[in-house]
C-alpha cells in the first residue's frame, strides 16, 4: 500500500521538475568535499517525503552499498555517464594514437630524434593527473576539451614508447631482405616494419585504453569525468550505492576495452598465433 | 600568458607559504604520505616478490596484479574508502589507497627482476652448497635490483600522483592547493598550485634519476 503511495508521489515529483533528476553532474566549482548539501539532494527520503508516510525502508533510504533499486531509478544518469566516459576515452586514444604514430616513426627514422621524444613524453607522464588537468585550464577553461587533452598528453606517452620499442624489434634481416627485394622506404614501413611492430603498438594501446579509462574520473574536477562525476557526486552525499555502482562500472568498462582489443589484436594479427601454435 | 603572471604572483606571496593551509605545510604533508606509505608499501610487496620470486611461484598474480591496479580508478578507490568505517580516520583511506597503488608495480618489477636472474648462476650457486637464504640474499637479490629499484621508483611516481588525487577525496597534501583554487574559482590558484605538483613529482623522479647514475656499475639498470 505505502508503495503504491510513494510510486505515486515519485512520478509527480519527477515531473514538477524538482528532483535529483534535474543536475547530476556537479562538480564545476562545487562547494568543499564532504560538506555539500547545496543543489544536491539526499539520496533517501525525498523520493517519498509525503505527510502521510514514512520513509520508505527500500535500500536506497537505507543508503546500502549495493541497491537494485538505483539501478533502476537512476538508469538514465548511468547511461549518460557510461556515454560521456566512452566518448572521452575514445577520443582521447585516438587522438593519442593519431600523433604517437608519426612521431614513433621519426624517432624511428632519425636516431636523434628518439632521446628527445621519448625524454619529453616520460616528463609528461610523470606529472599527476589532477595537476596535468590544472595545467591545462586557463588554455582550455572548464571544457570537456581539457580532459580530451589530459589523457591525449598520457596516451601519448604509452603509446610511442611501445610503438618505437614495435619498430626497434623488426629484425634487421627482414628489413635487409625486404630492401633487397627492391622495397623504397615508405613501402618497406607500410608493410614490413609496421605490420611487424603491431603487436607491441597494440599491447601499449591496451595499456593507454585502459589508463585513460581509469583517469577519466579525475576529470570530475572539471565536471567532466564520466562515471567520475557521479563518484563525485555520491561523496559530497555520502551515497553509497552511486559511488560502488560508478566504480564498478569504471573497471568493467576497462576490462572490457581491453577484452575488445585484444580481440582486435588476433584478428589483425593472425601470423603470432600460428607461430605459437 | 595573464594567468601565468598571476600564479607566479600567487607563488610569491609570502602569505600562500605559511600557516595550516600554506605551501609549506602542505608540501610536508606530501612528503610525508609519499615517503611512509613507500616504506609500508616496500615492507609489504618486497618480501612477498622475494619469497615468490625465489621459489618461482604465483607468477601469473604477480605479474597481473599491475594490469589490475592500472584498470581501478584511483579516484573511485578513494571515495570508496572514505564511505567505510576508514573514512572516519581522517588520513586513513589516503594512506590505505596510496599503499593499494603503490604495491602492484613494486611486486610485479621485484619479481621479475628475480625471475629474469640466469639460471645458470642460480644454478652454479646451488652447485657451490649455497642454503636457499643465501642463494636469495647473495646472488638473487643483488641481481635483480636493477629492477627491483626500477619498481620503487614507479611506485614512488605512483604514490605522488596518487597523493594529488587524495585532495578530491579531502586527504592533505599539495593536491589541496588545486582542490581550494577550484573551489574559490581562482585559475591562478590552480595553476600554482599544479606547478607546485608537477615540479615536487619530477624532482622524486630526479632524486631516483641521480640515484641510479650514482649507483656502482653493477648495481645500474640496463634500460
Amino acid at each position: 500500500m505505502r508503495h503504491a503511495l510513494c510510486l505515486v508521489e515519485d512520478a509527480t515529483e519527477t515531473a514538477s521538475g524538482t528532483h535529483w533528476a534535474q543536475n547530476p553532474y556537479p562538480g564545476v566549482y562545487s562547494a568543499t568535499p564532504r560538506t555539500g548539501h547545496q543543489n544536491e539532494p539526499t539520496p533517501w527520503p525525498t523520493r517519498c517525503n509525503g505527510p502521510v508516510t514514512a520513509p520508505p525502508d527500500d535500500c536506497l533510504a537505507r543508503n546500502e552499498w549495493i541497491c537494485g533499486e538505483y539501478l533502476s531509478t537512476r538508469r538514465h544518469i548511468l547511461v549518460d555517464a557510461v556515454g560521456q566516459h566512452l566518448q572521452l576515452t575514445a577520443i582521447s586514444v585516438l587522438i593519442g594514437l593519431a600523433i604517437a604514430l608519426p612521431l614513433a616513426v621519426v624517432a624511428r627514422r632519425w636516431g636523434w630524434a628518439a632521446g628527445p621524444v621519448l625524454a619529453v613524453t616520460t616528463i609528461l607522464y610523470t606529472i599527476p593527473s589532477l595537476a596535468m588537468f590544472s595545467l591545462l585550464l586557463p588554455v582550455y577553461g572548464l571544457s570537456a576539451t581539457l580532459v580530451v587533452a589530459g589523457l591525449v598528453l598520457y596516451s601519448l606517452t604509452l603509446l610511442v614508447r611501445n610503438i618505437l620499442a614495435g619498430l626497434r624489434a623488426v629484425p634487421e634481416e627482414t628489413r635487409q631482405a625486404a630492401r633487397g627485394m627492391g622495397y623504397g622506404p615508405i613501402r618497406l614501413l607500410l608493410t614490413v616494419e609496421l605490420p611487424l611492430a603491431l603487436p607491441a603498438a597494440m599491447a601499449g594501446l591496451r595499456i593507454a585504453t585502459v589508463s585513460a579509462v581509469s583517469l577519466v574520473t579525475v576529470g570530475a574536477i572539471v565536471g567532466f569525468g564520466g562515471l567520475g562525476n557521479l563518484i563525485y557526486a555520491g561523496m559530497n552525499t555520502y551515497f553509497k550505492a552511486q559511488v560502488l555502482t560508478a566504480s564498478v562500472l569504471c573497471v568493467v568498462i576497462a576490462i572490457v576495452a581491453d577484452l575488445l582489443l585484444l580481440l582486435v589484436q588476433r584478428l589483425i594479427t593472425p601470423w603470432t598465433r600460428a607461430v605459437r601454435g | 600568458m595573464n594567468t601565468l603572471t598571476d600564479a607566479w604572483h600567487w607563488l610569491t606571496d609570502s602569505a600562500h607559504w605559511s600557516g595550516d593551509d600554506g605551501i609549506w605545510h602542505r608540501l610536508a604533508q606530501h612528503l610525508v604520505l609519499t615517503v611512509v606509505c613507500l616504506v609500508i608499501s616496500c615492507l609489504i610487496a618486497l618480501p612477498v616478490a622475494l619469497v615468490l620470486g625465489h621459489l618461482g611461484k604465483g607468477g601469473a598474480l604477480a605479474v597481473n596484479i599491475s594490469n589490475i591496479g592500472r584498470a581501478v580508478p584511483t579516484f573511485a578507490v578513494l571515495v570508496l574508502l572514505l564511505l567505510t568505517p576508514i573514512g572516519k580516520w581522517g588520513e586513513g583511506p589516503t594512506v590505505v589507497a596510496l599503499v593499494l597503488f603503490a604495491v602492484p608495480p613494486l611486486l610485479t618489477n621485484a619479481y621479475v627482476g628475480m625471475r629474469e636472474v640466469d639460471r645458470d648462476v642460480v644454478r652454479a650457486a646451488r652447485g657451490m652448497g649455497m642454503t636457499g637464504s643465501q642463494m636469495l640474499f647473495r646472488v638473487e637479490l643483488p641481481l635483480s635490483l636493477p629492477l627491483l629499484m626500477n619498481g620503487v621508483r614507479i611506485a614512488a611516481v605512483q604514490l605522488v600522483a596518487t597523493a594529488t588525487i587524495a585532495a578530491l577525496a579531502g586527504g592533505g597534501g599539495l593536491g589541496r592547493i588545486i582542490t581550494a583554487g577550484f573551489n574559490l574559482a581562482n585559475t591562478a590558484q590552480v595553476v600554482a598550485g599544479a606547478v607546485l605538483v608537477a615540479v615536487f613529482a619530477l624532482l622524486v623522479e630526479g632524486v631516483f634519476e641521480v640515484a641510479e647514475r650514482l649507483a656502482p656499475r653493477w648495481a645500474r639498470g640496463v634500460r
